[in-house]
């Protein structure tokens, strides 16, 4: 692996004009039928970003209406809103966010490869999302579903008056994008690497793709058949899961939660791999603790597969099965710290600058803790039983999934820019997005522990006034949020046409993807690389940047 | 073994034809693991099912058709002999021979299909459709209505399975007549027939669960 | 290793002949009277055989590389999770049925169906 050198002169960014989007045709036709990974890794975003913006819209509505304890929707509508934003956000958005955009742009180029292994493969996950994306819409605008994203049994089986099914429909279509993916990059990872490209000298980020791509691949069969199982049921009326008719609705919620759990770490495992590499290129040291950092993402994909039953604590489950999970659920907490510990020592003693890649990495690590350790705060029976269904748990898995994975989303997003678009974003806006995020986001959420722990429900329409100051400080939260977000789409779309020319390694950063133009040529290497060292060879001194 | 047949090219993703090849075999094992997990999910509810009402399931279980579920083991059984001498006989280049198994492999699902769609009327005639017409009688309705349940989904989903397996098959087949396949060059024939034993796989797991309960039983 | 002209592996020919015969068997005994699970555990171990018979002959799994038996393990093991987690609350909660399960419950007349 070769670092960046140090020649004190900065280097002309050398224009790219043959890249991936000049070559290979520029017509509509050419990206649809496309095979290349970088140009489907684009037309994944584009969607991405259309659905993080109705999840948004959605979750704007949702604290518009809780600003008043009466609320402002009718509950059958807030139902429909809370419905959509959960099955939007962690379906069309997060759990393909960072492996379907960066992760199929980049694999290929940090292996060493020329593509991922099936390219077809690759185009047609893309065209179920699509598929299932417009499913979804096309469900929520006739009038939407109430079921919550969890569907719970016999409500959304056999009650509910929403289009089930549609929705079911579109999330199984979603789920097989999704299984296609992880197919490919396991496939890709074991099969595709470059002489000499061991698998100690993987960047991080290839593995964390890898060890979600084994969750992907196992756990969403059950999600997919748990779906199907709910739509015949809906469709016949039969009651495999309502306890009148013979049947079990815990069989629904532990079929659904043995996906659903591994999901939060489909999720959250690639934020981990973006971090993993942003924070030494920033700090211009050698990721600490690699083997560790690898091995606890192998840990963590094994045993989210151990733990589903802590969703259903207060369901009904035997006092002994609490038990079990319950412990368990305390043991996966053990290798993301590690994780957190590896990153805050990699810190230490480097020389640290505070680009926006670097910012949102900084606040991932603050925000995702913070949800982690309030992780461990729900894993305890019984304050779960306190908290369970209340905003504690709402605040737990949005400083994860937002403060955490969101930011690493963004992150990435900014770091790899140069070499995706050729393009630099505006340094200073970039900041100032980043920072608003994160103030905005903090007062958003951190009011809801102090909610949920004072009692106030989750998915309700209203709520005791004395929970009103509280709710107005999230409100507020929520509009700075929003102003955070929206700020990348138009500093980061005016600089595709305006930002100044990247070179093929603006940060100095080392990996394969920087070895090659930015953006890099349609088949990525001109010569197949060849590795000889270990990642992230980078030293702690101020290394000239090339511009 | 034939050396005169063109060496395949291999995609321009990948270095070598092996390792295209090995790539193509390691990716449908990983999909087979997908969906072992796929039906376990319905073997799981299926556990349930029998474990909480094994009275129920019994007495359901006597109303499914043995013989044509026997029959039907056996053709699926006999298809995947078929289907791993087809592949042999790629491995060896012999053209004919490989075109005459596949089509013989697709021929047997699609009268494993035909047993079912007699087996499915069957059914039909005898009110045992949940939703659609479902009637019977006695303390055990609720959980015969279930089991029935489960047990289209099973073999529905099967069924679905056996249909992509025969598709493709087929398709193997017209390509096999037109000289596609080659000693060098036959892992499509080798993919498709690892997917082909798992569906036989499957299918010897929901034999006994379905045809084979409470048979010893009043 | 063929048989004759046909040009079928012998090895095949006796796996097939082994599916068939234990098809036979898990037939047969199905109707046997046995104590307990014994019915169930003798036919799921009969299909394990012959599951075994065709991973093992048919697709090779044992002749495999390492990865490929591995994703194959995998896709075992997680199933095996799924059980063995959902027992430990299944197996140790009793389930009393109240009521009279036969009876008209009046979700035959439900909306839903979409």
């Amino acid at each position: 692996m070769t670092t960046a050198t140090v020649t004190g002169k900065p280097e002309e960014p050398v224009v790219a004009t043959k890249n991936y989007l000049t070559e290979g045709g520029v017509t509509l036709r050419s990206w649809l039928l496309t095979r290349d990974h970088k140009r489907i890794a684009i037309l994944y975003t584009l969607s991405i970003t259309l659905f993080f913006f109705v999840g948004g819209a959605a979750a704007t509505l949702i604290r518009l209406n809780l600003v008043t304890p009466s609320g402002i929707f009718t509950p059958d509508i807030y139902n429909r809103l809370f419905t959509l934003h959960g099955v939007i956000m962690v379906w069309f958005f997060l759990i393909p966010s960072i492996p379907n955009t960066m992760g199929n742009f980049l694999i290929p180029l940090m292996i060493g490869a020329k593509d991922l292994a099936f390219p077809r493969l690759n185009l047609l996950s893309w065209y179920l999302y699509v598929g299932a994306g417009f499913l979804a819409l096309f469900a929520i605008v006739i009038g939407g579903v109430d079921t919550g994203w969890t569907f719970y049994t016999p409500f959304s089986s056999l009650y509910s008056n929403g289009y089930v099914v549609l929705a079911l429909a579109a999330v199984l279509a979603v789920g097989f994008s999704s299984i296609l993916t992880g197919l490919n990059f396991i496939v890709t990872t074991h099969r595709m690497r470059a002489p000499g490209m061991t698998w100690y000298r993987l960047p991080v980020f290839v593995w964390s793709n890898y060890a979600t791509s084994v969750i992907m691949v196992l756990a969403t069969p059950v999600l997919a058949i748990t779906l199907i199982l709910v739509a015949a049921e809906r469709l016949l009326k039969v009651g495999i899961f309502d306890p009148a008719l013979g049947g079990d609705p815990l069989l629904f919620q532990h079929l659904f939660w043995f996906y659903s759990h591994p999901a939060v770490y489909i999720m959250i495992l690639p934020g981990f791999g973006v971090i993993s590499e942003i924070v030494p290129c920033f700090a211009r040291k050698p990721l600490f603790g690699y083997k560790f950092v690898v091995w606890s993402s192998i840990a963590i994909s094994v045993i989210g597969f151990f733990v589903w039953a802590h969703h259903m604590f207060v369901a009904g489950i035997s006092l002994y099965a609490g038990l079990v999970f319950s412990l368990l659920s305390y043991v996966i907490a053990v290798p993301s710290a590690i994780k957190v510990f590896n990153w805050t020592a990699t810190l230490h003693k480097g020389w640290i600058s505070f680009d926006a890649p670097m910012l949102y990495a900084l606040g991932f690590i603050g925000l995702f803790t913070i949800g982690g350790l309030t992780g461990l705060f729900v894993a305890n029976l019984a304050f779960d039983v306190h908290v369970t269904d209340t905003y504690f748990v709402v605040a737990h898995f949005h400083y994860i999934m937002v403060g955490g994975m969101v930011s690493a989303y963004f992150g990435g997003l900014h770091y790899w820019w140069p070499k995706v678009t050729g393009r630099l974003y505006p340094e200073w806006w970039a900041r100032i997005a980043a920072l608003l995020i994160f103030f905005g986001f903090n007062l958003t959420f951190f009011p809801q522990f102090i909610l949920g722990y004072l009692g106030m429900e989750r998915r309700y329409y209203s709520y005791p006034p004395e929970f009103q100051a509280w709710n107005i400080l999230s409100s507020a939260g929520a509009s700075v949020l929003a102003v955070g977000y929206a700020l990348p789409f138009f500093y980061l779309g005016w600089s595709l046409f305006r930002g100044k020319r990247a070179g093929a390694n603006p940060w100095a950063a080392t990996g394969l993807e920087w070895q090659t133009p930015s953006p890099p040529p349609t088949h990525n290497f001109d010569r197949t690389p060849t590795v000889s060292r270990p990642p992230y060879q980078y030293r702690p001194e101020p290394e000239p940047q090339d511009v | 073994m034939s050396d005169t047949a063109p060496i395949p090219r291999p995609e321009p993703q990948y270095a070598t034809a092996g390792q295209q090849a090995e790539a193509a075999t390691f990716g449908m094992w990983v999909f087979l693991a997908t969906e072992v997990l796929f039906f376990g999910g319905l073997l799981l509810a299926y556990t349930w099912l029998r474990a909480s009402h094994p009275d129920g399931v019994a007495e359901a279980g006597r109303h499914t058709k043995v013989v044509i579920g026997s029959v039907n083991t056996m053709v699926l059984l006999t298809s995947s002999l078929t289907m791993a001498w087809s592949v042999h006989a790629a491995e060896q280049g012999r053209q004919k021979a490989l075109t005459r198994l596949l089509a013989a492999t697709a021929l047997l699902g699609l009268l494993f299909l035909g047993l079912k769609g007699y087996e499915y009327h069957g059914e039909w005639t005898e009110h045992l459709v949940p939703g659609l017409n479902f009637h019977q009688d006695g303390p055990h309705a609720r959980t015969i209505e279930l089991f029935y349940f489960l047990y289209f989904l099973l073999t529905g989903l099967h069924g679905i399975h056996v249909t992509i397996g025969i598709v493709l098959i087929a398709l193997l087949t017209v390509r096999a007549r037109r000289g596609a396949f080659s000693a060098r060059c036959y892992t499509p024939v080798e993919v498709t027939g690892l997917y082909w034993h798992f569906v036989d796989i499957v299918w010897i797991f929901l034999y006994p669960l379905i045809y084979l309960v409470g048979r010893s039983g009043p | 290793m063929t048989t004759g002209t046909t040009g079928l592996p012998r090895t095949y020919l006796f796996t097939w002949a082994a599916l068939v015969g234990l098809l036979a068997a898990t037939l047969a005994l199905a109707y046997v009277p046995m104590p307990g699970p014994l019915n169930l555990v003798l036919a799921l171990g009969i299909s394990v055989a012959k599951a075994l018979l065709v991973l093992a002959l048919f697709m090779k799994l044992f002749r495999a590389p390492a990865l490929t038996r591995a994703a194959a393990a995998a896709g075992l093991f997680w199933l095996a999770v799924l059980f063995a987690l959902s027992a430990t609350d299944y197996l140790t909660r009793k389930v009393e049925p109240v009521g009279d399960l036969s009876a008209p419950t009046g979700r035959e007349y439900q909306q839903g169906g979409r």
